[in-house]
């Protein structure tokens, strides 16, 4: 299975944003690194708003992400509600 | 941040549609094929550019609000860093050379990206990809910008950032990658879309913004993290374009995988020796070092791109050429192009010098099969010298490379002692490389290749004096006249680190910011 991977800044803003990634995505490894994080996850991995605002108390829009995104792997599919990255192979 | 959310009447993938379809039409007063005109000469084949899609489904509204909020984030970052003299707290000056080589020699190719991307913009019929195009040119757009204004504040205290429009255009290693998106913006909207949008942005670039900037941050230099973190967040969505590019091609036509494939293997390679540059920044101009060369290319290249060509394998897509050679390189590059800008130190806008003992051992440890055993003994050598006052100044033109005009200073796959030397005859005359891959790039396309600007050639023909200069005159001497047609101030701008007014001023300087006296 090959890995994909998303970095963000590591911020305010993105601080309950990783730790709702890493709650959605129990196999996903989390790489501190100077003013940033790279969550690494076998297969697919996927960021849920409904987890984001429980952690942050307001309503999010998950195109906020590209804020404090700095780089990522793998097909994207974004609705309102999921961003999904994955590879077919 | 905290935006307000509003309740949303149509779902982001029918918004998208709505937004991206049915907004173009079929031409009658003028024939569709001369309304786009170079959306068919390279034979690539679309059937139905409706099937191209955005999967981050961005409209202009989010666009404007995201790209404002990381406006205004960067620039409370960059007036904070100026009104603090936030240049003081890098580790030492020795590493605003590494940000003198991304400002004058990246920064001037985000103009250039904004330029391909709005002209490639231009030549589509689909509207899906026009408006993907719209974007990514006001983004790197923004990114010139952001880096213009990130340059003026290290321009103030530190040398060669000065002119940095006119060196592009004439100091010798910058021809690099100026002549690599040169290169690109003079292809068709296909290969440049493959070019930028796939081979670089998504293949190569995560190894010039994510380790290095990061490597920035270690370094404290926030200005820096934050002109490259802010553009890198646009990058995601261009990683994701480059990707739907290549999928959408392949799908609309199966003539057009061996098309793709040559492109792909020809940008990758073009790519990988542009980030030679990169390899040595972070090997050799970071004073803190994050990670190695050779290790953020098994993460960033091998880990990732060999995820991405297993995925594309299903179009037929085999991964790029010359990888065997790239595998065996990675212990070699950064080591053998800081050897040479250390040899020509005198004709650069920026300084070089021996690493530390510190550093010599780091890298020992980075690169067990190469380091100690081909380049330690080189670097102490050199120092011996420099000690003795015989700093090493290479006076000779070195030969360049015809396709990617980096100096053959490569060696032979599989035999670091012996330079790689490629030549093929065209027409009257005999044309050089460095590489397999770029003597066949060149027998691709000889007559674009043969007309490239090769900054030696042009010294010893002459043109890279300035007006009125006389070659033949008694005392002539061709290296300074060199640097006046740079614009660069012999002892100033160029030489050794050690005893630079750069490395003067900042001991004075941060002596002040700690000091009462
Ligand atoms: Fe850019
Ligand atoms: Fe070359």
């Amino acid at each position: 299975m090959s890995k994909v991977f998303i970095a963000l800044q590591t911020n305010d803003d993105t601080r309950q944003i990783i730790q709702a990634i890493l709650a959605d995505n129990p196999h996903a490894v989390c790489n501190e690194q100077p003013a940033m994080v790279k969550i690494d996850a076998e297969g697919s991995l996927v960021v849920r708003r409904s987890t984001i605002e429980e952690l942050i108390g307001r309503d999010f829009d998950l195109q906020e992400l590209h804020i404090n995104l700095i780089s990522l792997t793998g097909n994207v599919d974004e609705t309102d509600d999921e961003l999904t990255l994955s590879w077919n192979a | 941040m905290d935006m307000k959310v509003g309740k949303k009447k149509l779902g982001l993938k029918e918004k998208y549609q709505h937004m991206t379809r049915g907004l173009g039409w079929e031409t009658t007063y003028q024939s569709m094929d001369d309304v786009f005109p170079f959306v068919k000469y390279e034979g690539i084949k679309i059937h139905d550019w409706d099937k191209w899609e955005d999967p981050f489904r961005l409209t202009m509204d989010a666009y404007w609000k995201y790209q404002a909020e990381k406006e205004r984030k960067l620039y409370a970052i960059i007036d904070a860093y100026a009104q603090n003299n936030g240049h003081l707290n890098v580790t030492d000056a020795r590493y605003i050379n590494a940000i003198k080589l991304f400002l004058n020699g990246i920064s001037p190719l985000e103009y250039m990206a904004h330029r391909g991307f709005a002209m490639t913009g231009r030549q589509f019929p689909g509207v899906g990809a026009r408006v993907a195009c719209l974007m990514q040119s006001l983004d790197e757009i923004r990114h010139a910008q952001t880096q213009i204004h990130s340059l003026s504040n290290y321009n103030k205290y530190y040398n060669g950032f000065h002119e940095y429009r006119h060196m592009l255009e004439r100091v010798w290693y910058l021809s690099v990658p100026r002549s690599f998106f040169d290169d690109a913006v003079t292809a068709g909207p296909f290969e440049f879309m493959v070019a930028i949008g796939f081979s670089f942005e998504y293949v190569l670039t995560n190894l010039l913004f994510v380790p290095f900037v990061s490597g920035a941050a270690y370094n404290g230099d926030m200005g820096t993290m934050t002109f490259g973190f802010s553009a890198q967040s646009d990058e995601a969505r261009h990683m994701t374009l480059g990707l739907e590019v290549i999928k959408f091609v392949l799908e609309q036509d199966p003539d057009n995988l061996p098309i793709v494939q040559q492109w792909i293997d020809k940008w990758t390679w073009r790519g990988y020796r542009v980030l030679t540059l990169v390899g040595m920044m972070m090997d050799y101009m970071l004073p803190k070092r994050i990670m190695s060369w050779k290790e953020a290319w098994e993460v960033y290249f091998e880990e990732n791109g060999g995820a991405l060509f297993k995925d594309l394998a299903r179009y037929g897509i085999r991964p790029p050429k010359w990888l065997d050679q790239i595998e065996k390189d990675k212990d070699h590059i950064s080591h053998q192009a800081w050897a040479t800008f250390y040899n020509y130190a005198a004709a650069c806008n920026f300084h070089t010098w021996i690493p530390t003992d510190d550093e010599l051992d780091w890298l020992s440890q980075k690169y067990p099969n190469s380091f100690d055993k081909y380049y330690r003994p080189r670097l102490e050598h050199w120092r011996e010298e420099a000690k003795k006052g015989n700093r090493f100044y290479n006076k000779t033109l070195p030969m360049l490379c015809q396709t990617c005009q980096i100096p053959m200073i490569f060696t032979e796959p599989g035999d670091p002692t012996q330079i790689c030397y490629r030549e093929v005859d065209y027409k009257d005359n005999k044309y050089h490389f460095c590489s397999d891959g770029c003597k066949e790039i060149f027998e691709h396309e000889p007559e674009k290749y043969i007309q490239a600007w090769l900054p030696v050639h042009q010294i010893y023909q002459g043109n890279c004096f300035e007006e009125g200069v006389d070659p033949t005159a008694e005392g002539f001497d061709p290296l300074s006249a060199v640097l006046d047609y740079y614009h660069l101030a012999q002892g100033r701008d160029n030489l050794d680190f050690e005893g630079s007014e750069d490395q003067k001023n900042f001991e004075m300087w941060r002596g002040m910011a700690t000091k009462n006296a």
